[in-house]
């Protein structure tokens, strides 16, 4: 049991090597520190925004999301979507929103713990977190269309108007609106944060992957050490 | 050079005016200007004056008119330098595309019954701005009905009437509305005087029985309303007391009102007596009164005032024993009394007399110190001598009427007889501020025609701004095409930001509903209106979000007993819910209608026929109105206001089932 343990969290560094060489050893966790941090921030700002331009409304209209809840013209674009059937925002994507920010705080435990394993197992813990902005941009497409796709036949205008898909990022038109949907900072800090995992992840098999081999080595040669006794 | 540049910046201008749109000015030129103003017949000066006040789409007024409306019992809400009418307020008249009278505003309107009856039109006169040390904090606005003596108070947060108040004591006001510097109080004043409460009273005993008074309304800020209780009026001789002012700054405290009819005539023209017209103009002068209204409050708080028609009232003996009312001579027959920036001087113009006469507020107070009174009215109130309080006389020209200032030491008279507005210097500490000498005609411009009121921009506070002035023209005669016998009222606009005599007639606005008395004129920022009213479900009678709003999923026909029921409904573009209603006939119906919406401009109208009931729901607001269903059938409701593509399918059915 212990063993199977030593073998997850890998091979430490004894005082003196680290001492020689904090610098290789202490980046991947420093780098994801920096990634835990971004993950934080990202949690307080958006992380999608789509803009409706239409000529009676000055300003356009806004609907920003969050990882735990949607802002901007919600009741407006509920009000103008319920004329071609589409079922009210909110209904979109709740659980995911509900649970959204325990996801991201397990993101950053996740991160935490990858920062203490020195094998192999360190990408388990941080390849979800790593998927994470690919996995919102789909989550976003899923509802985009299901939504889009699944207009109630009843509507007041379902007569003249396709089901349709926006585009989860770029511009289209539905309508007399063109919507121009953009990644807002939230999405950009996840993916920011992405990019450093890849590269804690190069400087962590550079430190550890050594120590690793030495000590399956090591253990190669006690066990054929053993045998031969 | 300047003046050069300043000449094609206007042509430019001028370009863009001819052809809409600036997007496609590029190709235009001088020339294309040219070519207009010759086909239109279009001087240099019109096209300047085009420049100055044309305003293209999308940009907005520097300054905001608060107009009365006279007999339409209104406001009305007009854009400077655009003159663009942007709003009427419905204040003592019902009016439906508010929705004021028709369902909702009815207890606002039976505030000002009289006496029982209703009276649903109102006499307009003069609106005030609520002000925070003497200037306008662009908050409230006030206005009197001079036909049946009530006061009204307009949120302008949401530009909407909140109250009307009835005054006890008299029946017909002219003076009001005047609010003190900071709006503690707004003044009211009778004018044709009657017996307290209008009772009955031959007019034999006019000098006994007829009563003059100020009433000095309270105003609670924080309320939005006219506190009644701590309300209180001080009687004054039965003159017809006039137009005022109170005083600012040095005349902090003091309140300035004109009367007419010092001679107590009483008309009676069928029997061969001097009619009013004559009788009133006898005397060479009438009665400045000089009131210390902060000195009268104490009066009123120690509790020294009787009730008269359930309203504490501070008697005339008092008035004159505690020295709360002096009078001085003034013009005969004077329209308006006008307190200058500083407090300092005090102008009034008699309509009958070619000057305007100067009060010097020191003076004044001086006298009343030294007790220098030529002598007592006949009703025992200290007469201040003339020459002691009188600071100087302008000759003007001929029906001068009222005076508003500019930031530079002019001041303006609008001159009935003459059809034009004279600018002239004031003296003292004003005189440094323009180049001519003090207490001197300047420049007379005429205006189209027979100018009342006059309103310049900021023009009766403590801080002026100059730039414009509002000619309020009684009559247009020939300044528009024909519109049958009955003409509209012609606002003129005047650029008064030159100094000397330079000051250009540069708009002439129509104004064909109603007939406007004085306006105030506030820099358009000092005006913060909500877009949408703050919350859904919110009263706009109570400022606050109304518990019982109907709101989405909650809508319903409850039927609370067996001859009442409630209807809890919303509107969103584009249906109500529910759509269906189906009562009983002679039920009660208690019907709450919310607007969900949260979109700028996104009303809905709410009517339902035969029960003459209109509604305006603007963004959030709630409204509930009551009636008994006595007449069964089929009415179908609807939006009225044109609210989306699908606003004619806004609609539903009221379904009243016969009893038998």
């Amino acid at each position: 049991m212990v063993s199977v343990l030593d073998h997850i969290i890998g091979p430490r560094v004894g005082q003196r090597d680290l001492a020689k060489h904090g610098m290789k050893y202490g980046a991947p966790g420093f780098i994801l520190l920096i990634a835990r941090v971004l993950l934080l921030i990202s949690l307080f700002v958006p992380f999608w925004h789509m803009e409706l331009v239409a000529p009676q409304y000055p300003e356009n209209l806004h609907l920003t999301a969050y990882v735990n809840h949607l802002a901007g013209d919600v009741a407006e674009i509920n009000s103008l979507n319920h004329y071609i059937g589409m079922r009210p925002l909110e209904e979109a994507a709740s659980v995911e929103r509900t649970i959204g920010v325990y996801i991201m705080i397990l993101f950053v435990i996740m991160l935490e713990l990858a920062s203490f394993i020195h094998s192999r197992w360190a990408v388990l813990l941080v390849l979800p977190v790593l998927t994470f902005p690919l996995v919102f941009l789909a989550d976003l497409y899923f509802w985009m269309s299901h939504f889009g796709m699944n207009l109630d036949p009843d509507a007041p205008l379902s007569n003249s108007i396709e089901p349709f898909t926006p585009p989860i990022l770029g511009s289209g038109f539905i309508g007399q609106f063109e919507t121009i949907a953009t990644a807002g900072p939230g999405l950009i800090l996840a993916s920011i944060a992405s990019v450093l995992m890849i590269v804690a992840l190069f400087f962590h098999r550079r430190a550890y992957k050594p120590l690793v081999m030495a000590s399956k080595a090591a253990a190669k040669k006690a066990a054929a050490k053993k045998a031969a006794d | 050079m300047a003046l050069t540049r300043f000449s094609s910046k206007v042509i430019l201008t001028a370009g863009m005016i001819a052809f809409g749109a600036a997007s496609s000015a590029m190709a235009q030129s001088m020339n294309d200007v040219q070519k207009v103003a010759k086909e239109r017949g279009l001087t240099t000066q019109d096209l300047i004056a085009a420049a100055k006040t044309y305003t293209p789409t999308g940009m907005k007024d520097e300054y905001v008119i608060m107009s009365s409306g006279g007999h339409s019992g209104q406001v009305f809400v007009i854009g400077v330098p655009s003159m663009r009418l942007l709003k009427t307020i419905a204040v003592f008249t019902p009016e439906p595309w508010q929705g004021y009278g028709y369902g909702v505003g009815d207890e606002i309107l039976d505030e000002g019954n009289v006496y029982g009856k209703e009276n649903r039109w109102g006499d307009t006169h003069h609106p005030a701005l609520s002000e925070t040390n003497g200037d306008y904090d662009g908050d409230w606005l006030f206005i009197n009905d001079k036909a049946n003596a009530r006061m009204a108070v307009i949120d302008l947060r949401d530009f909407e009437t909140k109250q009307i108040v009835k005054n006890p004591l008299f029946i017909n006001d002219h003076g009001g509305a005047f609010v003190t510097p900071n709006t503690d109080y707004v003044f009211e004043t009778a004018q044709y005087n009657v017996p307290w409460g209008a009772d009955y009273a031959p007019m034999s005993e006019y000098k006994e029985n007829f009563r003059g008074a100020v009433t000095m309304w309270k105003f609670d800020r924080k309320k939005g309303r006219i506190d009644k209780e701590k309300s209180f009026a001080i009687e004054l001789p039965p003159y017809w007391q006039d137009i005022a002012d109170c005083g600012k700054l040095e005349s902090d405290g003091y309140f300035f009102l004109n009367s007419i009819n010092t001679e107590l005539a009483t008309g009676g023209i069928e029997q061969k007596k001097p009619p009013f017209e004559a009788g009133v103009s006898m005397n060479a002068t009438d009665y400045l009164h000089i009131i210390n209204w902060k000195k009268a409050e104490k009066v009123f708080q120690a509790g020294d005032y009787s009730m008269v028609k359930g309203f504490p009232v501070i008697s005339l003996k008092t008035a004159i024993a505690e020295s709360l009312l002096h009078v001085t001579p003034e013009p005969r027959s004077p329209h308006g009394v006008d307190v200058a920036p500083k407090g300092d001087f005090i102008v009034v113009s008699g309509k009958l007399d070619p000057h305007t006469t100067i009060y010097s507020f020191s003076k004044i107070k001086a006298a009343i110190a030294s007790k220098n009174f030529s002598g007592h009215d006949e009703f025992g109130v200290p007469v201040l001598d003339f020459d002691s309080v009188m600071e100087a006389q302008v000759e003007v020209g001929l029906g001068p009427l009222h005076t508003q200032f500019g930031p530079d030491g002019y001041a303006y008279t609008s001159l009935f007889l003459d059809s034009a507005v004279a600018r002239w210097t004031l003296g003292g500490s004003y005189g440094s501020a323009n180049p001519e000498p003090d207490w001197t005609l300047v420049h007379k411009t005429p205006v189209h025609y027979n100018i009342g009121h006059l309103g310049a921009a900021e023009g009766d506070t403590v801080d002026p701004d100059g730039k414009y002035l509002v000619a309020y023209n009684k009559w247009a005669v020939d300044r528009f095409i024909g519109v049958g016998p009955l003409l509209p009222q012609n606002f003129q606009l005047l650029d008064i930001s030159e100094q000397g005599t330079e000051m250009p007639v540069i708009y002439d606005m129509p104004l064909g509903v109603g007939e406007p008395h004085y306006a105030q004129i506030i820099k358009a920022d000092k005006l913060h209106p909500w877009s949408v009213y703050p919350e859904i479900g919110w009263d706009p009678a109570t400022q606050s979000v109304d518990p019982f709003a109907p709101r989405p999923k909650m809508e319903r026909v409850e039927r609370k007993g067996e001859h009442e029921v409630e209807i809890f409904m919303t509107a969103v573009r584009s249906h109500f819910t529910p759509e269906h209603v189906t009562i009983k006939q002679g039920d009660t119906v208690k019907w709450r209608i919310t607007n969900t919406e949260r979109a700028v401009d996104a009303t809905h109208g709410f009517s339902i026929p035969v029960y003459n009931i209109t509604l305006s729901l603007e963004p959030g607001e709630t409204a509930t109105v009551e009636f008994v269903a006595d007449t069964a059938g089929t009415f179908p409701f609807y939006c009225t206001e044109f609210c989306s593509a699908l606003h004619l399918e806004m609609m539903g059915y009221l379904m009243v089932e016969p009893n038998e």
